[in-house]
């Protein structure tokens, strides 16, 4: 059985596996897990991830969750080129200086923007509420306003000299709340570029086709398909972003 | 210039990095820094945590605490497998934060507790110790500054949201 990767393309990460294992040439078998469809909750999917997350892998009898931890597995065992996770010790450590940093710093305030603008507006019917929104982008300001300033300024890309794994994450996280319609690299011009040297580094193509889905605008038919659901999520999701 | 590591022993993270290099006998200066936060809420705000807060930082905790013992630790002795490892240190240092808080953890949770026995056995119970003294002394705290804990005061109502 070859490597099975479980992944939903509207989630950050799963983009970043996929277009990881898709760049280095990674056999795998793709198994799509439809978050809006709650498909993530399912026994079936607790089998493979019980902590109901994705992205997840398979490799055999080999489960693993987390990201980072499938990111790093991936380049170990498949020998990546060294440019995506360095050996030399400090650019090394930079790379995972980064790694753990974003999971609160990007991630976090990134997809609440998306949940903001995108998903809760989809599952809820109503409008999306222009306060909220503009307080969730404050949240994320600061962290933009670090690596536009601050990381961008003394070097090309986010850890080191060159596109590392630190570059891949933080790419698909922007690129979440961007695709929606709310585009953060408009007031960095740093960040602009970076993100310009990134896509052409991944190659446009796989980049669109990681792209595809979250680029589109949702079916409304589909947040109608299950109202059970819809309301459950639109609950967690008023919760979260609360 | 050798080694500098800054941290505050209140901060658990803080605490990781310094069992781990004190174990591993890695020479480093110690660079103290106070960050003033800490699970301590009322004690440093001087103030009540609205009960509905508590009750629901208290539910989430529990779930975590279920998720550590099912998914990570299992039949395992360590969070990562048959030996001990970072994760062990990152998870037990977080976890003595809400003990020193007066949140008993591993009271009602054998499993946790018997891993903690362990943890502590491996890294030595007086480096233990000697890491948590600051975050176990919390209630003899002077009281906070004035001026500081105003100014701290929205990010520390900020975190409990």
């Amino acid at each position: 059985m070859p490597l099975e990767l479980f992944l939903d393309l509207y989630s950050p990460p799963c983009r970043a596996i996929y277009i990881f294992a898709r760049k280095n040439g990674i056999p795998f078998e793709l198994r799509p897990v439809d978050l809006g469809r709650g498909e993530h909750l399912k026994p079936e999917f607790l089998k493979v991830n019980p902590l109901r997350k994705l992205p997840a892998l398979k490799d055999g009898d080999f489960l693993l969750a987390e990201s980072v931890a499938i990111l790093l597995y991936l380049s170990h065992k498949y020998q990546a080129a060294t440019h995506w996770y360095p050996s030399e010790l400090q650019a090394r450590a930079r790379v995972d200086e980064y790694l753990a940093w974003q999971h609160t710093a990007v991630q976090l305030p990134a997809s609440n923007v998306y949940l903001c603008k995108s998903l809760l507006p989809h599952f809820s019917g109503q409008p999306v509420d222009p306060v909220q929104l503009d307080r969730l982008l404050g949240k994320l300001k600061p962290a933009l306003q670090h690596l536009d300033g601050e990381v961008l300024a003394a070097k090309p890309f986010l850890a080191t000299e060159q596109l590392s794994l630190a570059d891949l994450m933080a790419f698909t996280e922007l690129m979440q709340p961007t695709a929606v319609g709310c585009d953060i690299f408009q007031d960095w011009p740093r960040l602009a570029a970076w993100r310009a040297r990134v896509e052409a580094a991944l190659g446009p193509e796989l980049v669109q086709d990681a792209h595809r889905l979250v680029l589109q605008p949702r079916d409304p038919r589909d947040a109608q398909r299950d109202p059970k659901l819809a309301q459950e999520l639109v609950q967690r999701l008023l919760e979260r972003l609360s | 210039m050798g080694l500098e590591l800054y941290l505050d022993l209140l901060s658990q993270p803080s605490r990781a990095v310094y069992i781990f290099a004190k174990k591993n006998g890695i020479p480093f200066e110690l660079r103290s820094v106070e960050l003033l936060k800490g699970m301590m809420f009322p004690v440093f705000l001087g103030e009540q945590v609205p009960p509905e807060t508590l009750a629901s930082t208290l539910a989430e905790l529990d779930r975590c605490l279920q998720l550590l013992e099912d998914k990570f630790l299992k039949d395992q002795d360590f969070v990562a497998g048959p030996h001990i490892s970072v994760a062990d240190l990152v998870a037990i240092t977080e976890l003595m934060h809400p003990v020193s808080a007066g949140c008993q953890v591993f009271r009602s949770r054998p499993k946790l507790a018997a891993w903690r026995q362990r943890v502590e056995a491996e890294v030595g119970k007086d480096l233990f110790q000697e890491a948590h003294a600051a975050v176990m002394k919390v209630e003899d705290l002077p009281p906070a500054d004035p001026a500081i804990k105003e100014k701290l005061k929205p990010s520390v109502q900020c975190l409990l949201q």
